[in-house]
């Protein structure tokens, strides 16, 4: 037995040896430490920072072209397809993506902030997501509850949605919130009373003021997510918006997240922008520069 | 949704004064749902002034009347009154800036040239500016190259390696046409720099004031020089005379240069084609020009043309000092323009400090600064946290005002200049903590360092934007 052991480890070492390998029992060792190690979330690293090409020309101009866009650049590629780490990174990122989507904003994150919580007419996640519909409309009873929580006709009027990604909402709503609220006191605006709109497409905003009647509607709301971020909240703003009004009235800043504009950042540029809505009384493409 | 504005730039040197006006087309390159941002996309040299000799008074004084005359002639001709310039740039360069009124020259040329024109000198500037301006900072950026640009004018030649688009490295040596300068075309010599003098010495050449030396003399000096900038680019083994010969400190040596090329007035004369007698202009230039053109940089390195030779540097000033700030931003309207504001940065190790101790870390900086007088301001400059909550940002507001407070009790504005966009949210802050009381002037997307001075013009572009200009006094290595 030992004798024939002995004979098929020669015959390999000596096929491997041929191949070019060597050292198999060193590699061997290295791998099974690899192994122990913790495994890091893909998704923590930066893959601007990230550069796959195994012998660039320029890395320094090739990390540039990289700090320049989020798209996935120098991921090199073996044969036709993907490296193993790209490959598992996309699928880590549309995992990232999904769960933004099908996740729930936490009721924690409203009672730390106090903020009542409305529903549109959808009953549940799936109803939200297949019934775009109902996501723009609130039934009787949460009308009535609207109005009970909220001021009404208040000069600015803002509310938060999960539209679809909760992940965005619970990551820079409140930054945003807290800096607009503090950009229009500047202003000289006060604003009404804030709350959390559960299942809210953005045309609910429409609905909302049908409700409450402000006189500029502010919905913070999260995007579709992408593979570039799960991260990302529009604010959408409308002056005397109601029901059926043209599309073409709605203002949007999107993009707001830690790769594109600051949520605090964005907040304080919102506040300008609703104060030139109430100083021209209009909004989207009406409202001049 | 364009916006353009007029830019000048006027650039007094050891041998030439030259003017150019530049068209700077600002636009808003965000789409329709995302915040503002305002670039500059064009710049445009509309008006190119004639070269003039720098009229001097005597050898140590510039002729700041006939100067200013020569600069208001340009005016008229050019049918610009300084009152529509609303950016620009004087630059003195070479040995007219050691003149002993440089500093008045150039202070009342920037203020009749336009409201924001800003006056700037030394060195370090003058070779970035030339390299823009020849355009040696574009094209390293389009090739991914480093290329170093040697404006060689009539009293310095200043060096300045860009890689990537980036400034890598800087120079200034005491190499130029004009450092020995002719009496008549038979080469009888009329002045000498004193720099020069030593070269000569160390090289027992028989070159004097008054008396007459061959053309064969002058070749053999200038070969001399030639070969210094061999040394500098590290083609030639360092001697003695590079190190007496450089203004202020050496290149590193410790990259790989891909392309050379050549601006300033001897550039043209690099070229074997360049027509006319040795001594036309009164000075070698000339014979300095051939003696680079036979020397190992054409040999043993890459040349590139430069879009500008002799103008490479006025240019530069009128086309490339200006930038703008980010597009939201939060600045107090009437507190406007400021200039020559010195900048006071936190250092790397200051901005991992937890937000709350920022505000002492701030104070201490303050501190070092002599802030004498109720006109002397600072701009405190950061990168800024990559994220920061509402109330991080509100903690980071109050410790700017605590460490500041040297500043807040004066009248002048509170300026903070931010890395990170984050500008308007600070200014917003800033100003509601100081109950509106104080001229904010919070700018971002704006990188200074320590030791620049930064000039922040009146807002453009819808209020959206300042005119930035940065002047880098010392290169950071």
């Amino acid at each position: 037995m030992v004798d024939m052991e002995s004979k098929i480890k020669q015959l390999i070492a000596a096929v491997l040896n041929e191949m070019g390998v060597e050292n198999l029992e060193l590699a061997g060792e290295s791998q099974a430490v690899a192994v122990t190690e913790p495994l890091t979330d893909l998704t923590t690293e930066d893959l601007r920072e990230q550069l796959l090409v195994p012998e660039p020309e320029n890395r320094e101009a090739y990390l540039k072209f990289k700090q320049a866009t989020v798209s996935r650049i120098g991921i090199w590629r073996t044969g036709p397809r993907y490296l193993t780490r790209p490959q598992l990174r996309f699928r880590a990122d549309h995992a990232v993506a999904q769960d933004a989507v099908f996740k729930d904003v936490s009721t924690e994150f409203l009672k730390e902030w106090g903020l009542p919580e409305i529903k549109t007419r959808c009953a549940d996640k799936d109803e939200f997501l297949t019934r775009p519909d109902l996501g723009r409309e609130l039934d009787a009873e949460n009308a009535t509850l609207l109005k009970k929580s909220c001021q009404e006709k208040a000069r600015v009027q803002i509310y938060v949605a999960d539209g679809l990604s909760s992940s965005a909402v619970e990551r820079n709503a409140k930054d945003t919130y807290q800096a607009l609220v503090q950009g229009l006191k500047g202003h000289g605006v006060e604003v009404g009373t804030p709350f959390f709109l559960r299942y809210g497409r953005v045309p609910a905003m429409d609905a909302v003021a049908d409700i409450l009647h402000p006189e500029v509607t502010v919905v913070l709301i999260g995007e579709r997510p992408g593979l570039a971020t799960a991260e990302s909240m529009s604010c959408y703003m409308a002056h005397n918006a109601t029901t059926g009004m043209p599309e073409a009235n709605r203002t949007v800043l999107s993009n707001i997240h830690q790769g594109g504009i600051p949520a605090v950042e964005a907040g304080a540029h919102i506040a300008d922008v609703v104060k030139k809505m109430l100083d021209q009384k209009a909004s989207g493409l009406n409202l001049k520069k | 949704m364009a916006e353009q504005i007029l830019s000048v730039g006027i650039d007094i040197g050891t041998t030439t004064t030259q003017l150019v006006f530049s068209r700077l087309t600002l636009e808003n390159t965000a789409s329709l749902v995302s915040a503002p941002h305002i670039e500059i996309v064009a710049k445009e040299v509309i008006y190119r002034s004639g070269i003039h000799f720098t009229p001097l008074q005597t050898e140590q004084e510039i002729d700041a009347g006939k100067t200013r005359a020569l600069i208001e002639q340009e005016y008229q001709t050019a049918g610009i009154t300084p009152e529509q310039v609303q950016t620009g740039a004087v630059i003195i360069t070479g040995e007219a800036a050691r003149k002993q009124n440089a500093e008045t020259v150039l202070q009342v040329l920037s203020g009749f040239a336009g409201e924001f024109v800003v006056a700037t000198a030394g060195p370090t500037l003058e070779g970035i500016i030339a390299g823009k301006g020849a355009g040696a900072a574009q094209e390293s950026k389009q090739r991914g190259a480093t290329i170093a640009n040697l404006d060689i004018g009539g009293g310095t030649t200043n060096i300045a390696v860009f890689r990537n688009g980036d400034v890598l490295d800087t120079a200034c040596l005491d190499i130029g046409g004009r450092l020995i300068q002719l009496r008549d075309n038979s080469g009888t010599v009329s002045y000498i720099s004193a720099k020069m003098g030593k070269l000569i010495s160390s090289m027992n050449l028989p070159i004097a004031v008054g008396q007459r030396s061959t053309a064969a003399t002058f070749a053999a000096l200038s070969q001399r020089m030639a070969q210094v900038l061999e040394e500098v680019l590290g083609l030639t083994p360092p001697s003695a005379e590079l190190q007496m010969l450089l203004t202020d400190h050496d290149l590193r040596r410790d990259y790989k240069i891909d392309f050379v090329s050549f601006s300033g007035g001897v550039a043209d004369c690099i070229n074997p084609l360049s027509a006319g007698d040795d001594y036309q202009y009164g000075d070698i230039g000339k014979i300095l020009g051939q003696a680079i053109a036979d020397s190992k940089i054409l040999r043993q390195l890459e040349i590139l043309p430069a879009t500008e030779t002799i103008r490479a540097t006025v240019v530069g000033a009128g086309s490339h000092t200006t930038s703008v700030s980010g597009s939201t931003i939060s600045v107090s309207p009437l507190a406007l323009p400021l200039q020559n504001v010195p900048v006071l940065k936190l250092s790397p190790e200051d901005e991992t400090l937890p937000i709350p101790l920022w505000g002492e870390a701030i104070r201490k900086k303050v501190q070092w600064f002599n802030l004498e007088g109720e006109k002397q301001n600072l701009a405190l400059a950061f990168k800024g946290p990559n994220t920061l909550s509402f109330d991080d940002l509100t903690t980071l507001a109050q410790g700017i005002i605590s460490g500041m407070a040297e500043i807040l009790c004066k009248t002048c504005p509170l300026i903070v200049v931010i890395e990170k966009d984050l500008a308007k949210v600070m200014g917003q802050t800033l100003r509601s903590l100081l109950e509106f009381k104080k001229d904010v002037i919070c700018i971002d997307t704006v990188s200074v360092e320590n030791g620049d001075y930064i000039d922040i013009g009146r807002e453009l572009a819808d209020g959206n934007v300042v005119p930035v200009i940065v002047k880098t006094l010392a290169f950071n290595y």
